[in-house]
């Protein structure tokens, strides 16, 4: 495929080299202009659905900001309407909105009537440490596990498996009840109302990092049987290396690509992951705005919100698929 | 339309089911059987929940208020003194339909937007995947969240919230399943036999590519019953009086230092049903993969 489309397009003096690079290049801005295209989708996405479904904006900001509910009459909408361009045709107000984005204006929330940058800037730390932790614990979980229990018997084998889908199985808020349960109420081990301090962040970690080291393990194991059957571990046996040396240096390495690719794809759900977590720790963070954006209806928060975490998926994902393509010579051939 | 095929579908496929039914009941593994035992408890308690409850979900007994799991009260009681087990088997009917009509909405979106970004033209096919794409890169608890906001709590936004959130997923399975059949031999042979595009969708590609569904629609199920619970745990949901799993756990939160039980046993409900559909889902799955090898 590389040779073919290599011949058909003259590049340069046609020194293979410089071939090779410019195909790669190509190959690169079209991930990112594929990246970029997405966050377009997502913006759109949700500027559409905040714009054309029911509810009347102004309504919900006015009765936001008095904390009434109540039906209000055109008079006192107008003003409303005007400052926030709710009259203006749709198209004028998707390009303005698009407009403030692509300067760093996320909007203004409804009920706290501050900009939205700003409120996700001050909460976004202890959410986004809480994400990250439980992604690393989660490796720390999966990989001596399918170490111990991939590739050898059929029962030892089924067994691990097993293990992961119940753990990957598990809702999230109740393996946090649990924990805070047996260690924080029943050991006293750990505060019951969590802070952001590390003692804190111990049980939020492991109650996200269980369900998602269930989807690890599994990712691993199948690679990882697949790979135990491939001829380079037979040779390397035959060289006299040990069969623990082979699994961990040779079988172990090739068994984790998928399990990188899934560590992006993790990414965006375990910060929306983090909402219900910090909802059964009353801990601080992204996810308890959101939840308290979503039930007063601020949809300028909500949007913000989702906005970030898009941008956020995105842009891990594309750095990982990058990766790839500078690391692993093979998949240049095919995007 | 899509209705209709599955209808049409169904009486060609008759014949082979009964019989062999017969022949994968003895073969089951144990998880599978008890699965299925879990399943029918529950789906019993759905439809007749006095049949397997001890008390009256709402009838208060103020004496053994708060109480811990006892042969009167088999997994306690709640703050007013209402018996915890019945309440979570009257919550049955709400959680499973609540799961059951999220798993419909999200098929029905996710069998229009799969077979179409599989099947249709390229220039409807082409933007229809693209859309796929984009919606792919919103966590499903984002989606439903995004939905709940503007729908308002409720049972019924719930139940559009959790099915908008899943179905992205299920098009992109549906739409390679579609694919996988689109490009079987037994496809191209009907087309090179001169059959109308109309008939070999209709008798080859839809009745192949629906059967691995089943599969989903059991895992699906289990998954639509967990994120629902988890938006009514979040308090956008079903609201408190109602003993909606999600509910219960919600309500409970007020008392956990105090009684553990109404915390765990309701999640223990929620975790029964999702494991035990995901059994069968996956039991189902393997099977047909191996009858069609």
């Amino acid at each position: 495929m590389t040779v073919s489309l290599a011949e058909a397009i003259p590049i340069g003096n046609g020194r293979p080299r410089r071939r090779q690079a410019a195909t790669l290049l190509q190959r690169v801005l079209l991930r990112i202009g594929f990246a970029l295209f997405v966050l377009w989708g997502a913006v759109t996405t949700v500027f559409l659905v905040l714009a054309i479904l029911p509810g009347d904006r102004a309504t919900i900001l006015l009765n936001i900001t008095s904390g009434q509910a109540i039906e209000r009459t055109p008079e006192e909408l107008a003003p409303i309407n005007a400052r926030y361009g709710f009259d203006q045709p749709i198209a004028a107000q998707y390009g303005r909105y698009v407009f403030g984005l692509l300067h760093g204006d996320l909007g203004t929330s409804y009920e706290l009537q501050r900009p939205v940058l700003n409120i996700i800037r001050e909460q976004i730390a202890p959410t986004f440490t809480l994400a990250i932790a439980a992604l690393a614990l989660a490796w720390v979980f999966a990989i001596p596990w399918t170490l111990l229990t991939a590739g050898r018997s059929q029962r030892l084998g089924s067994f691990g498996s097993a293990a992961e889908t119940v753990m990957a199985g598990l809702p999230q808020y109740w393996i946090g009840i649990l924990l805070l349960v047996v260690f924080a109420i029943e050991l006293r081990w750990f505060p019951v109302i969590g802070g952001t301090a590390l003692v804190d962040t111990v049980l939020p970690t492991v109650t996200l990092a269980i369900p998602l080291a269930g989807f690890i393990g599994q990712s691993i194991r199948s690679e990882f049987d697949r790979t135990m059957r491939e001829p380079f571990v037979l040779s390397a046996r035959a060289r006299g290396m040990s069969a623990a040396g082979v699994r961990s240096r040779h079988v172990l390495r090739h068994a984790l690509i998928p399990a990188i690719t899934l560590s992006g794809w993790a990414i965006g759900h375990l910060l929306s992951g983090t909402v219900l977590v910090e909802s059964v720790f009353a801990r601080p963070g992204l996810g308890s705005v959101l939840v308290n954006a979503v039930s007063n209806k601020d949809f300028a928060l909500v949007a913000g919100i989702v906005i970030l975490n898009s941008f956020i998926y995105v842009v891990i994902n594309l750095i990982v698929d990058l990766v790839y393509v500078v690391v692993d010579p093979r998949l240049r051939g095919s995007v | 339309m899509t209705i209709e095929t599955t209808g049409e579908a169904r009486p060609g496929l008759r014949p082979g089911g009964s019989s062999r039914l017969r022949t994968i009941i003895p073969t089951a593994p144990l998880s599978v059987v008890l699965s299925v035992l879990v399943a029918f408890f529950f789906i019993v308690a759905a439809i007749w929940p006095s049949l397997v409850s001890t008390h009256s979900p709402f009838a208060t007994d103020l004496f053994n208020a708060l109480s811990p799991p006892t042969p009167e009260h088999l997994l306690g009681t709640d703050d007013i003194g209402r018996d915890l087990y019945s309440r979570i088997i009257w919550g049955t009917r709400e959680s499973l339909l609540i799961g059951l009509g999220a798993m419909a909405v999200a098929l029905a979106g996710a069998i229009v937007l799969g077979f179409a970004a599989a099947l249709a033209p390229r220039w409807i096919a082409e933007p229809i995947n693209r859309i796929l794409e984009i919606l792919l890169a919103f966590p499903t608890l984002l989606l439903a969240l995004l939905f709940v906001a503007l729908l308002g709590p409720s049972a019924t936004s719930l139940l559009i919230s959790v099915g908008i959130g899943t179905a992205p997923g299920y098009a992109r399975l549906i739409r390679a399943q579609a694919l996988k059949v689109d490009r079987s031999a037994y496809v191209e042979a009907a087309r090179a036999l001169g059959h109308p595009a109309r008939s070999v969708f209709l008798q080859h590609i839809a009745p192949n590519a629906f059967r691995p569904l089943v599969a989903v629609v059991a895992l699906g199920i289990g998954q639509s019953v967990v994120w629902a619970s988890g938006l009514s745990f979040l308090g956008l949901g079903v609201a408190p009086p109602s003993p909606e799993w999600g509910a219960l756990l919600e309500a409970g939160k007020a008392n956990i230092t105090a009684a553990w039980w109404l915390e765990i046993f309701p999640g223990v409900a929620i975790v029964l049903v999702a494991l035990a559909f995901t059994q069968i889902g996956r039991y189902i799955q393997d099977r047909s993969e191996g009858a069609a090898r």
